[in-house]
């Protein structure tokens, strides 16, 4: 959502997307598929002077070339913005190359693994029906507001051992680096000053009153040479998990729930054969991926036979790559069963998500805890669903009326 | 008839996604950091083919090799 009017100037609409496109507009934000669709049909790397300079790869084999080449591209900074200020707040290892990259991120795998996220699982189903029992009697609710929203802040908040209850302050902060700080980098600055003096607080408390949680965990790792890590990165990896752990998984189950509500045939099939579920699951990250990323052009390189330049960064939208027809036979058609699936949603490569597991825990839960207490459900035609802007895409209003259509 | 199936994870290839686990658990393991590996020595029990197929087809880092033998 652009909250500033005085900005305007700097975001003209987009008439000419092959040449100019912006993936800020509001075209875009509302419905992106079409667009992705003709620039693909125009190259495999197209290119806009906004943000400075910046490529995208519209094809699924020129998104995989890039988040290969680490050699070429650097993940220094993960999100394509109007600015581009020395880096100050590094967030390892999404914000690495090789070879500090590897490290870092093995610190963090352990805790993701899907035999982490069983024993999480509980926690999570509970969540979900504490959260419907809220609205359900209503009969209707905005599902992005009371539901998809909280699930995933309130399982990333139980696993770095932070107040569930924070949970107001985590959203704002990660609207303020994902949305805002596109454009505005007071707020984005400010956000992560907010984050960190937050975490450096819960740092300080654990130093006298160690627990048994991932920021813990991350405070007694040893690097390689056993000495524990800098403070800046444990914050840095805090800041990651926060900003990464809710944003997107809010933004796939919502998505999945705004598909299940307007495609009852889905729905239905989801209900009487729940077995389809992980199918389901992987298909609607396909078609619904939330999560672009970005790198920056560190050498003059060729991708798809395009030639790219330093000095311009790169929209690594991994959800156009999972709508390429060259890749996904029907891909712009949901199959809810779809055998052969091998999307991008959490990326390629070495920087492939660290909460994957986690992601598709809570979507699968959620989706099912859902479809359990309301398995009728239809947009409601008096209210509109409303998109994120930017970096990470999902539904931020997405009002629903609970029972069979009369 | 076809012959037996092996399977073997490339493991400079494999980055986690734990699909192949999910899809073939029997078939799959996967380690501390949630990379994955081929059960024993990766022979597809009989019955078990399709699941095979199925985990190489689904793995986005194409690091899933299946052989006849």
């Amino acid at each position: 959502m652009s909250d500033s009017a005085s900005i305007m100037p700097e975001h003209p609409p987009v008439t000419d997307w092959v040449n100019d496109f912006d993936h800020t507009d509001p075209t875009w934000t509302e419905n992106p598929f079409p667009i992705w669709e003709k620039l693909r049909a125009a190259s495999p790397v197209v290119h806009t002077e906004r943000f400075l300079g910046c490529y995208m790869p519209t094809t699924y084999q020129a998104v995989k070339e890039i988040s290969y080449d680490t050699d070429h591209f650097s993940s220094r900074r993960v999100i394509v913005r109007d600015v581009r200020p020395e880096i100050t707040a590094r967030a390892p290892p999404i914000t690495s190359d090789p070879p500090e990259h590897k490290p870092a991120k093995q610190l963090l795998l352990p805790p993701f693994t899907p035999d982490a996220m069983k024993k999480l699982e509980p926690r999570v189903r509970a969540i979900c029906n504490e959260l419907i029992d809220e609205f359900i009697a209503d009969g209707k609710c905005d599902a992005a507001a009371r539901y998809t929203k909280h699930v995933p802040v309130r399982a990333i908040a139980h696993m770095l051992g932070i107040p569930e209850k924070d949970s107001d302050l985590f959203i704002k902060w990660i609207h303020g680096i994902l949305e805002l700080g596109i454009k505005d980098d007071n707020a984005l600055m400010e956000a992560v000053r907010e984050m960190t003096g937050y975490f450096a607080g819960h740092i300080e408390h654990r130093k006298k009153n160690p627990t048994d949680d991932l920021i813990s965990t991350l405070m007694n790792a040893r690097d390689k040479d056993g000495n524990p890590l800098a403070d800046e990165h444990v914050l840095g990896s805090l800041r990651l998990l926060l900003i990464a752990g809710i944003d997107t998984t809010w933004s796939a189950i919502g998505s999945s729930l705004w598909h299940l509500a307007k495609t009852p045939a889905d729905r239905e099939r989801l209900v009487a054969e729940p077995e389809l579920m992980p199918l389901a699951v992987e298909e609607l990250l396909r078609a619904y991926s939330p999560v672009t990323m970005a790198r920056e052009v560190m050498k003059e390189t060729t991708i798809s036979g395009c030639p790219v330049k330093p000095g311009n960064m790169v929209l690594l939208s991994f959800p156009a790559a999972n709508r390429d027809p060259a890749m996904f036979p029907d891909a712009d058609k949901v199959v809810i069963d779809r055998k052969e699936n091998r999307h991008a949603a959490f990326g390629l490569g070495i920087h492939r998500c660290v909460g994957s597991n986690l992601a598709r825990m809570e979507m699968t839960v959620a989706i099912e805890e859902w479809l359990k207490r309301i398995p009728d459900f239809r947009l409601d035609p008096a209210g509109k669903v409303t998109w994120s802007e930017g970096t990470v895409r999902g539904p931020r209003q997405l009002p629903m009326l609970f029972g069979k259509a009369n | 008839m076809a012959g037996k199936l092996k399977i073997r994870v490339d493991q400079d290839k494999c980055q986690g996604h734990a699909r192949c686990k999910s899809l073939a658990p029997e078939l799959f393991d996967l380690d501390e950091f949630g990379n994955a590996h081929e059960v024993g020595d990766g022979s597809v029990p009989a019955g078990l083919e399709d699941k095979a197929w199925l985990a190489q087809s689904n793995c986005p880092e194409i690091a899933i090799e299946v052989t006849e033998e």
